[in-house]
């Protein structure tokens, strides 16, 4: 039955036990995304950082919402992969689980990539399910900009030497 | 090919009606039955109606009211004829129904003439005769209810934005019908416009027209009616109702896409200012302006769609032969035994009324510690076919307190064995789940 490998139950796991569910400050920015063809619905922090050698740091990702467990796990996992990396791992892992879930299943996922997020391939079969899976991650990823955009930075992937003191002009 | 013959007076055949709609012969998910209880979405289609669609596109395709040829004279007739018996279906004149898109283009119309007029209005131009009530003024008030789909608020909220006319709307109880006592407190002498939905598309509840008209005549609005929810459900007879409007869909009454009607009351048609310009919809163009036909072509701009005319006349055709006092009473037995299997069931709380009293087919619940979208993908891969989500109705669903709901809703091809595989199959996600 395929619905087993869509509700796999490290997906079930996360949407019972969320990780890092909650919103807390101080953050950088905040958005709320809706899914609105089911109504999933998610407010999103990230609070960033910087590590010694000056890279933008992942230090928090708060959110809160709510929607189906596809949604709800995901944005746990987000959470999970993501918080305590630098922005350029943060900005690598979303690519990968962007692709795994918009390949319609033809994409392997990478677990060294994607940790728990690999439970995810399923979803790839089921594109009414695909919006419900990235909801948080493209929260996450307007989130960035928009810290970045307050801050007149750019996002770390975008930069040539990241964080090197310069201010890209 | 197949030639529907009248069903038998007084017999309701399941399996043979189930046969005439080629698409529940498929299987879906690895090889499950279809069972498609998501006719308030849309609905499949009779082998009549695709036949009818082919032989129009074999035979007789053209132009319609354009051209000189014996094709177009057929055209035009397959188009004007299919008016008139869908006209008929719904107890009208032909004259007074407009072929529309679907139903939400048929109540932007509606709303478009109001805009329009107010916008010409102000430069001056020329209205229609009686177009001056469709000219709005700011504080003018329009008023829906709040079990509206999507498609009977939006354009409302547009027509406020654009001329500083305020939406009201009539609440709804707990029970999730209409707080028809609230009425005389939000309708008044600056209504301009009543527009409700005869049957809502996620609650299931029936209003009642005659108490809604009543008190827009009071008041004198116009009077707009959703009925995209009803006429493929129960027999309609549009003149009896006393309002000024009324938009449905073609597709969810055994008919093609890509149509809808809009009936308008004669002498409020001759008052509006058209919505889509261009061909076929003028009676003189110059270089610097032009004058507009009578309606219904007043608001046919463009080649219209014939195919789906001939295929919507085909679907009252087969409604008709089967009845819709039949078909209605057929769907509350079914309705009745969803409503009681959901009552059997744990943690399952109906959106809407659980009455059979005034409530059409379709039945929206939630499950406790079940997601909406969850239980369809489960009922999914057991080859249920439900929807899940606001439905498009996102503002009932905050009034009822819920996300989004799971909602079924049968139709005249469903039988007691697709309702108790739904029921089964709803038990299977509860211990999917592990709420069991
Ligand atoms: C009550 C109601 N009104 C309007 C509509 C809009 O119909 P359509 O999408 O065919 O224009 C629907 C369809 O979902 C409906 O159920």
């Amino acid at each position: 039955m395929d619905v087993d490998a869509l509700y796999q139950e490290i997906i079930l796991d996360h949407y019972r036990n969320p990780v890092g569910k909650g919103l807390r400050e101080p953050f950088a920015a905040e958005v709320h995304h809706v899914n609105p063809t089911c109504g999933d619905e998610i407010d999103l922090r990230v609070t960033l950082g910087r590590d010694e050698s000056g890279h933008t740091m992942i230090d928090d990702i708060s959110y809160d919402g709510q929607g189906c467990s596809i949604s709800q796990a995901s944005a746990s996992v987000l959470h999970d992969l993501v918080v305590g990396k630098s922005e350029q791992e943060a900005l690598a892992i979303e690519g990968a689980f962007h692709e795994m879930i918009s390949s319609r299943g033809r994409t392997e996922p990478d677990e060294d990539v994607l940790g728990d997020g690999a439970a995810f391939a399923g979803v790839a079969k089921y594109p009414a399910r695909v919006k419900c899976a990235l909801l948080s991650w493209m929260a996450f990823k307007d989130a960035l900009l928009q810290a970045h955009a307050s801050e007149g930075t750019a996002l770390t992937a975008f930069d040539a030497e990241p964080d090197n003191g310069r201010n890209p002009q | 090919m197949t030639i529907i013959e009248a069903p038998s007076v007084g017999v309701w055949d399941e399996s043979r009606i189930r046969g005439d709609f080629p698409i529940l012969a498929r299987t879906v998910r690895e090889g499950r039955r279809l069972v498609y209880l998501d006719s308030a979405a849309t609905s499949q289609k009779p082998r009549s109606v695709l036949d009818a669609e082919r032989r129009y596109y074999e035979t007789a395709n053209a132009a319609v009211h354009r051209g000189a040829h014996q094709l177009a004279e057929e055209a035009t007739e397959a188009y004007e004829g299919s008016r008139a018996r869908i006209a008929a279906f719904v107890g009208a004149r032909p004259d007074d129904v407009v072929f529309t898109r679907n139903a939400t283009e048929g109540l932007n119309l509606v709303a478009y003439a109001f805009s329009n007029a107010t916008a010409k209005s102000i430069h001056g131009a020329v209205l229609p005769d009686g177009g001056a009530r469709f000219v709005l003024a700011p504080g003018d008030e329009i008023v829906v209810t709040e079990m509206e789909h999507h498609a009977n608020l939006v354009p409302w909220q547009e027509l406020c934005a654009k001329t500083g006319a305020v939406l009201r709307w009539i609440p709804i109880t707990d029970e999730g019908r209409l707080d028809l006592a609230s009425m005389d407190s939000i309708l008044g002498p600056r209504t301009k416009v009543v527009s409700f939905t005869h049957q809502s598309n996620l609650l299931g509840t029936i209003n009642d027209v005659g108490a809604l008209s009543r008190a827009a005549r009071a008041v004198g609005a116009l009077v707009v009616l959703d009925a995209c929810q009803s006429i493929p459900h129960q027999a309609v007879d549009i003149p009896s109702l006393d309002v000024d409007a009324v938009a449905w869909s073609g597709h969810k009454m055994l008919g093609p896409t890509g149509i809808g009607c809009l009936w308008l009351r004669p002498e409020v048609a001759e008052a509006m200012t058209p919505f889509i310009t261009g061909g076929s919809m003028i009676e003189t163009v110059t270089m610097a302006e032009s004058t507009f036909a009578a309606p219904p072509t007043r608001f046919e701009a463009g080649v219209p769609m014939v195919a789906q005319a001939v295929g919507l006349a085909a679907a009252c055709d087969y409604l008709d032969e089967l009845g819709m006092a039949e078909i209605a009473a057929h769907e509350q037995r079914l309705t009745r035994r969803v409503l009681d299997g959901l009552a059997r069931t744990t943690g399952v709380r109906v959106i809407g009324p659980t009455d059979s009293h005034s409530r059409g087919s379709a039945v929206s619940f939630v499950v406790e510690g079940i997601h909406p979208h969850d239980l369809g993908q489960v009922l999914d891969d057991r080859g249920v076919a439900v929807r899940v989500g606001h439905h498009c109705a996102w503002p009932t669903c905050r009034r009822m307190g819920v996300p989004a709901t799971t909602r079924v809703s049968p139709y005249l091809y469903n039988d007691d064995s697709d309702i108790d595989a739904f029921l089964a199959a709803l038990d299977d996600s509860r211990a999917f789940f592990g709420v069991a």
